[in-house]
């Protein structure tokens, strides 16, 4: 039996509802802090991929409209530059199950 | 100047059940949520427990709380890479009512449903607010900082009370800016994703052998987690099932796993694979899960400010994962609070202390005291997650394999696979550990087995 096809994180959140707000509620306050960090760990403990790589492999691309307002990311950055605030009201990650 | 008597910031389970309390007592409450309605942000496995519920509201079933399947039967997994060792427990007596206090939920639903009940009872509900801060005079907390609007067009605003419940569950950025939590950790909590996939109602039926409105709750350790700490779930709702994997972020982290890599290794295992086969992705989503553990258990009172169930790290971190009806119960207990408070017009540390003696007081506490030693039991046992589940399948195997029928020799190998694979120390002290972190076969009184003994000796 073959294996089933993994799907990407970009293929999920396909099929939720959210509800784009206009700017960011998620900053780094300190963009020097990432290119220290080895592990990186927000670009892997993510559910949703928010945090991506640059092309250099260096620096955090932040695609905020996939956050799925967990808040994971806040405990998991080594140097807590990850400045996150609750997107404007009614934005967002709007479950329609839960 | 107020303008309300109470403010609950988020209608969860908690919010709702603090708003309803103090409604039903003559209050002027009001009752903000951030997302569009109550829900919207709102996910667990899972599994409500309507104990406190059916204190609330008793006939919640009649009032249409949008309940999918009450739980009839648990199983239990473990899984190794090719192999599911399962236990089951069907009782036909929780097919009626109070069913076991179990039903199977799906939070956007039933959040919904339970605000509008205390609409009904007068709270006033406002949806995408958002609640930026507190307002404070002297060091009392008099009011909170709204935000509405779209995008950088915010308005700015403020709500004046003598008393604010915090319920903005797991993420709590209000109660760590309040000092009630310290900041965010990954050693202090698990993240559980999910995903919410329809298979119709008689697949169901089929697949989970179950009738009517009977539910399953099912959940996978061992290979279910990639060797993390951690479980897998399935929960079967009216026509949709909910599969998820909750595991530590801390190990999580280290690991450098990634959430819907484990759930995708999860899915595709053999065990798992034929239920979710064909089935459609209606959503998928994550939630934090708060394990503070008792020691290190948020404040939950300042002057003029409480909080509850999830922002107060009110949950079991024991194997019934207790929650939504903790946050309900904490809810409730800091609304009778409000409502003396009220009474008296004390909103200081000490007017508002009851609430935290009627947690400490309660079966809330008694269930995180219990269980808070069950994460470090998991997260020290590694080898409950990856090597011995291959044993115990392996040893398993070399029983029932029909080559070893015959020879006599299955239980030497049997033997020789324990020792070589889990060994008898280890074994012997793991058990030990696990008897110690689920509180069970007389831990903590040794007196009452010691005369146990010598009366039966």
């Amino acid at each position: 039996m073959s294996e089933p096809r993994k799907s990407g994180v970009e293929d999920r959140l396909y099929a939720n509802e959210i509800r784009p707000d206009k700017v960011s509620h998620i900053e780094i306050t300190d963009g020097e802090r990432c290119l220290e960090c080895v592990a990186k760990p927000c670009t892997t403990a993510c559910p949703a991929g928010t945090y991506t790589l640059d092309s250099a492999g260096e620096r955090i691309i932040i695609n905020f409209d996939n956050c799925l307002e967990c808040g994971a990311c806040r405990s998991v950055c080594p140097f807590s530059v990850i400045e996150w605030k609750n997107p404007m009201g009614g934005m967002g990650i709007c479950y329609r199950y839960g | 100047m107020n303008d309300f008597d109470a403010i609950v910031v988020g209608a969860g389970p908690s919010g709702v059940s603090a708003a309803l309390t103090m409604a039903r007592g003559g209050m002027n409450v009001v009752l903000l949520e951030r997302g569009p309605y109550p829900g919207s942000k709102n996910l667990m496995g899972g599994v409500l427990y309507t104990d406190v519920l059916s204190r609330l509201i008793p006939d919640f079933i009649e009032k249409g709380a949008p309940l999918e399947r009450h739980v009839a039967e648990k199983r239990w997994s473990l899984l190794s890479s090719d192999s599911a060792s399962t236990a089951a427990f069907k009782n036909t007596k929780w097919d009626k009512p109070p069913f076991n206090h179990s039903h199977t939920v799906l939070r956007a639903r039933f959040d919904k449903w339970f605000a509008a009940q205390a609409e009904g009872e007068g709270v006033e509900l406002v949806c995408g607010v958002v609640v930026d801060g507190m307002i404070k005079e002297e060091g009392r907390v008099v009011g909170v900082r709204t935000r509405t609007g779209e995008g950088t067009d915010a308005a700015e605003g403020e709500l004046r009370a003598p008393v604010v419940v915090l319920c903005e569950g797991a993420n709590a950025l209000l109660a760590e800016n309040e000092g009630l939590k310290p900041p965010a950790s990954s050693d202090d909590c698990a993240i559980g994703v999910k995903e919410v996939i329809k298979l119709g109602e008689d697949t169901i039926a089929e697949r989970f052998n179950l009738e009517g409105r009977q539910g399953v709750a099912w959940e996978f350790i061992g290979a279910a987690t990639g060797g993390l700490p951690g479980a897998g779930f399935i929960y079967t709702n009216h026509d949709t099932i909910s599969v998820g994997i909750v595991a530590y972020l801390g190990e999580m982290k280290e690991d450098g796993s990634t959430p819907y890599d484990l759930l995708d290794t999860f899915k595709a295992h053999p065990a798992v694979r034929p239920l979710v086969r064909g089935g459609e992705v209606l959503e998928y989503g994550a939630h934090l899960i708060p394990e503070s553990g008792v020691g290190r258990l948020p404040m939950r009172v300042k002057d003029g400010l409480m909080s509850v169930g999830d922002a107060a790290g009110l949950i079991s971190s024991g194997p019934r994962h207790e929650g939504s009806n903790y946050a309900m119960a904490s809810g409730v207990m800091a609304g009778e609070t409000a409502l003396e408070a009220h009474e008296s017009g004390d909103y200081t540390v000490s007017g508002l202390s009851g609430y935290n003696k009627a947690v400490e007081g309660s079966f809330i506490w008694k269930g995180i005291e219990r269980y808070s030693q069950w994460p470090g039991f998991l997260k020290q046992n590694p080898q409950l997650f990856s090597g011995w589940p291959e044993a115990l399948a392996e040893m398993t195997a070399s029983t029932l394999e029909v080559d070893n029928y015959a020879t006599g020799e299955a239980e030497d190998k049997l033997m020789e696979l324990f020792n070589r694979r889990i060994g008898v120390l280890p074994f012997a002290m793991t058990a030990l550990q696990l008897r110690n972190s689920l509180k069970i076969f007389g831990y903590g009184k040794t007196d009452k087995l010691l005369e146990y003994i010598s009366r039966n000796w």
